[in-house]
């Protein structure tokens, strides 16, 4: 296995690893936004809570998500090591960089958009994983109940939809991004990929955002 | 129509590899619109040595767009503001009059400063040297439909191999990543019958080499596509991944 380990290892090796796991997370969002979006049916959070009682319970999903976080880390500790790398691979830097005329912000800002996304998913990990899953709070006091709690709060709300922002422009690279180190760049498939990574990184982020706005204007009660 | 330009020309000046450089501000004059960058450098130059100061050293070659060697990082691009050309085909009317332009040299651990604009490229060529080649026996040269290649392929291939090794990818890239350069090598003979011999090695030597020179790693901001005077693709990076790690699993 050393040649695995070797190839892993390389310069393309860590960009693999980056997108695979970047596209295991998006999978995951997918999951997560489609799920809390039932609160949106304005039942009082009854559809939400059997979704989020489900989610605690079931032995695959719990599993899954011993993987979501082995592969939140990877995709972490990567990040980190490319940043890392790739900086010290220019140690003289330029005096004047005009990087708009050949690259949007976003892509190369990709280690600072996923840094605040992780210090949004600390605050955000510490509001309703800890909750539910560490705490015996869900008989009485129900996940749909936590959120309305959490999002009265409008600093917390400004976070929130601040958070979706990063998000949605780390998806904007992230995604087709994601496609071009696997290798699939294919006149046929690329700007459908191009397309649906457009529009995932904007319909997503802004369903995230919608949900505090919701609860804190009480759209949804 | 024929202007003339006054300039003030920040140049980074460095006399070696081992001593710290800086910038030093000239203003030239009277610089005609439809001169290269390089012959406004000349202009300098002669002014310098009749001042009996040090001219600015930088590289060139063929002066036609062609060679790769006029390196020269221009108010913040490679080869300057226009897309698709090298510096020795940058003309003087793409700048404004009572402009100050800033000439770097390219910026990467892999490619150290020898003097002032010139950096050592040799990095390049050890990764060409590591797989960037066909061993089989090609024989003479065949009648032109012979061989059976997709007029795709061939123009393809031939696209790939437009890549004049200038490092301007190296330059634009955040990352002084040498993907885009690798990849083209790998691609115009992945491309060819010819090239299918070597196909496995070759992507793994030559990948192996382009990390050794130390060059840093895509993030695929398209920077290096951008810049490349000759318009190389990153589809080829996408390619090369595909070599890459199809060779991983496949070699023995
Ligand atoms: S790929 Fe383009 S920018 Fe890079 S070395 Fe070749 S010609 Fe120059
Ligand atoms: S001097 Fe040859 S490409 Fe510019």
């Amino acid at each position: 296995m050393a040649w695995l380990a070797k190839s892993l290892n390389s310069s393309l090796g860590k960009k693999l690893l980056m997108a695979i796991t970047g596209l295991f997370l998006i999978s995951f969002l997918l999951v997560h936004c489609s799920l809390n979006a039932l609160i949106f049916l304005n039942d009082g959070g009854v559809a939400f809570n059997e979704g989020a009682e489900f989610m605690g319970t079931n032995p695959i999903i719990r599993t899954m998500e011993i993987v979501l976080f082995a592969g939140l880390l990877l995709h972490i500790y990567d990040g980190l090591r490319l940043w890392l790398e790739n900086k010290s691979k220019r140690p003289v830097a330029y005096a004047k960089v005009d990087g708009a005329a050949n690259s949007k912000w976003y892509s190369r800002s990709m280690g600072l958009l996923g840094t605040l996304l992780l210090l949004f998913l600390i605050l955000h990990l510490k509001h309703f994983w800890y909750f539910s899953r560490l705490t015996e709070g869900l008989e009485d006091h129900t996940l749909y109940a936590e959120m309305q709690a959490v999002f009265m709060n409008p600093v917390v709300v400004v976070v929130y939809v601040l958070g979706c922002i990063s998000l949605g422009y780390h998806l904007l690279h992230g995604f087709s991004s994601a496609f071009q180190s696997i290798g699939w760049n294919h006149p046929k498939y690329t700007p459908t990929i191009k397309t649906i990574g457009a529009i995932f990184s904007i319909v997503i982020p802004a369903a995230f955002a919608a949900m505090p706005i919701a609860f804190y204007f009480h759209l949804i009660h | 129509m024929e202007g003339h330009l006054n300039l003030t020309l920040k140049i980074w000046r460095q006399k070696n590899a081992s001593v710290a450089g800086k910038f030093e501000t000239y203003q030239v004059s009277g610089i005609s619109t439809d001169m290269s960058f390089l012959e406004m450098i000349d202009v300098l130059n002669n002014r310098l040595i009749e001042e009996g100061d040090d001219p600015v050293a930088f590289d060139h070659d063929c002066r036609e767009g062609i060679c790769g060697m006029c390196s020269m990082y221009i108010n913040g691009r490679p080869h300057g503001p226009n897309r698709g050309v090298t510096t020795c085909q940058l003309h003087m009317r793409s700048f404004q009059d009572g402009e100050t332009i800033t000439v770097e040299p390219w910026r990467a651990s892999a490619f150290p400063v020898i003097k002032d604009l010139v950096v050592n490229r040799s990095a390049f060529d050890r990764i060409i040297a590591a797989g960037g080649f066909v061993s089989v026996n090609t024989g003479n040269a065949q009648d032109a439909n012979n061989l059976p290649i997709p007029k795709e392929n061939a123009d393809e291939a031939f696209a790939a191999a437009a890549c004049i090794g200038c490092g301007a990818c190296v330059a634009a890239c955040k990352n002084a990543s040498a993907m885009l350069f690798t990849s083209a090598k790998v691609s115009q003979l992945a491309l060819l019958p010819q090239g299918q011999v070597e196909a496995a090695s070759r992507a793994q030597a030559m990948v192996a080499q382009m990390d050794e020179e130390g060059f840093g790693a895509c993030s695929n901001t398209g920077a290096c596509e951008a810049e490349c005077p000759k318009g190389i693709s990153i589809e080829n990076i996408a390619r090369m991944n595909r070599e890459y790690f199809s060779a991983t699993f496949s070699s023995k």
